[in-house]
């Protein structure tokens, strides 16, 4: 039995026709091609396969695509838009915020989400922010120096006034 | 992994859920936030010919307390219980476990009413549950019935829902004041499924427990009720040698079994020591010392 789903991936509809069995992590690397999502475990454990689907970090190996209908999805790719780094992304080269680099689309996208929430985290609230992400590398230092980073880059581009410049 | 291959249904109101669950019952799945679900029919533990989704179902994912009894959708997530302030002001045990459920970003789909259906015996929210003297409402088509929680749990994975019932939500006995509570968690990392868990709450008439409730996560085939060290404590004034007793009792009640997390010897000695500290703190909250 096959359905057709329409999603808005990184602010673009698109449609595919999909078995209910498949799930999200394949429906975005493997149709659409947007193979910035990782996946890791693939038992829901690790978080490599973080995308956010409305606004929200889900871990996409335990979605099923046809959930996705009708719904919005941002994975990594969208934080680049406009070929200029977001502030994340800036943070974790800034900060040495990856060796690997297998875990860093998730981190940052659950970042991302972290930031919409509360602007100016502790380091705690980082720490237990991404405490469904694993990474192997790191120990984990330069992940939470990264997040305080962009944080920091992200109030300050909230308060420059309207048509200054944000970036330096 | 992929699961085997299953037809879908997404309805959009529960008397079509139930519908679809009646006719298809014996080979249906009812997938709520999908966190313990998925997963199993990855594994292939699970293959259903039908999952029925809940989730665009409008109206499932509440928290009310319209009448002294507080309800819970089947829909209600953990992320929400983490951030209610009803269950923060009233219900401190949900509050307590919910930042303890799995890891932040599980905790994004997963649901209560799911997590209990699965009646993992290293579920955290059964245990919260028999502390809490919840009920169940089981509704199929054409009936509805109302479980007590400590009768719910058959066995690992096992529980009274009948192939056609869904758990259609959970009720809570609202405490007259609050109470004291703890929600105790011993887990090898983040995410882990606890090795030991013991939930406690406690409503006090001044130093007098009236009602005390202690729940077991992971030390035995399905989640306990420590009823023996519950009736240890009611009634009485609470002194470190009655809690002592208590937490004795909880101890001798759990069934632990020895795996890679501990001998059955040392999850029995944290059973005692969780329901010892437990009680110790949730006497502070409910005295209002925190």
């Amino acid at each position: 039995m096959v359905r057709s789903i329409t999603v808005t991936v990184n602010g673009e509809r698109r449609s595919a026709e999909v078995e209910p069995r498949l799930l999200l992590v394949h429906l975005v690397r493997e149709r659409f091609r947007l193979t910035g999502t990782h996946i890791g475990c693939d038992t829901s454990h690790c978080g490599a396969c973080t995308i956010l689907l409305d606004g929200t970090p889900v871990k996409s190996c335990t979605v099923l695509a046809v959930q996705a209908d009708l719904r919005q999805l941002t994975t990594v790719e969208a934080l680049a838009a406009g070929g200029a780094l977001h502030p994340i992304q800036e943070g974790f080269r800034q900060e040495h915020g990856l060796q690997c680099g297998f875990c860093t689309p998730g981190m940052m996208l659950t970042s991302f989400a972290l930031l919409q929430d509360k602007p100016d985290p502790t380091e705690e609230e980082i720490r237990w922010a991404i405490s469904g992400n694993i990474c192997r590398c790191t120990g984990y230092m330069n992940i939470v120096k990264s997040v305080r980073y962009a944080a920091a880059r992200m109030r300050q581009q909230a308060a420059a006034p309207v048509g200054a410049s944000v970036r330096s | 992994m992929l699961p085997a291959p299953f037809d879908y249904a997404a309805p959009q109101t529960l008397d079509e859920v139930l519908t679809l669950l009646d006719d298809r019952a014996e080979d249906a799945k009812v997938l709520a936030g999908g966190q313990s679900l998925i997963p199993l029919l990855k594994l292939r533990f699970a293959s259903p010919a039908l999952l029925i989704d809940l989730n665009r179902v409008p109206g499932l994912d509440t928290l009310d307390e319209p009448d002294g009894i507080l309800r819970i959708g089947p829909l209600f997530r953990h992320k929400a219980a983490e951030r209610s302030s009803v269950l923060r002001a009233r219900y401190p045990l949900m509050a307590e476990a919910a930042p303890q459920i799995a890891d932040p970003i599980i905790r994004n789909l997963g649901t209560i009413a799911g997590s209990i259906a699965h009646a993992d015996p290293s579920g955290d929210w059964g245990s919260v549950m028999l502390a809490m003297n919840a009920e169940f409402v089981l509704r199929s088509t054409g009936k509805t019935r109302t479980v007590k929680a400590a009768d719910f749990f058959t066995g690992p994975f096992g529980t009274v829902l009948e192939a056609n019932e869904m758990l259609a939500e959970i009720r809570i006995p609202a405490a007259p004041a609050k109470p004291g509570a703890a929600y105790l968690k011993l887990e090898r990392k983040v995410g882990d499924f606890a090795t030991v868990g013991v939930a406690v709450q406690l409503a006090m008439d001044d130093g007098t427990v009236r009602a005390a409730g202690i729940g077991l996560t992971a030390v035995g085939p399905q989640n306990i009720k420590a009823t023996r060290a519950e009736q240890v404590l009611n009634g009485q004034r609470l002194s470190d040698a009655v809690i002592k007793e208590a937490a004795a009792q909880a101890a001798a009640q759990a069934e632990p079994k020895a795996d890679q997390r501990g001998s059955v010897e040392y999850k029995r000695n944290v059973v005692r020591v969780f329901t010892e500290r437990g009680l110790k703190r949730a006497y502070e909250q409910a005295r209002g010392g925190g």
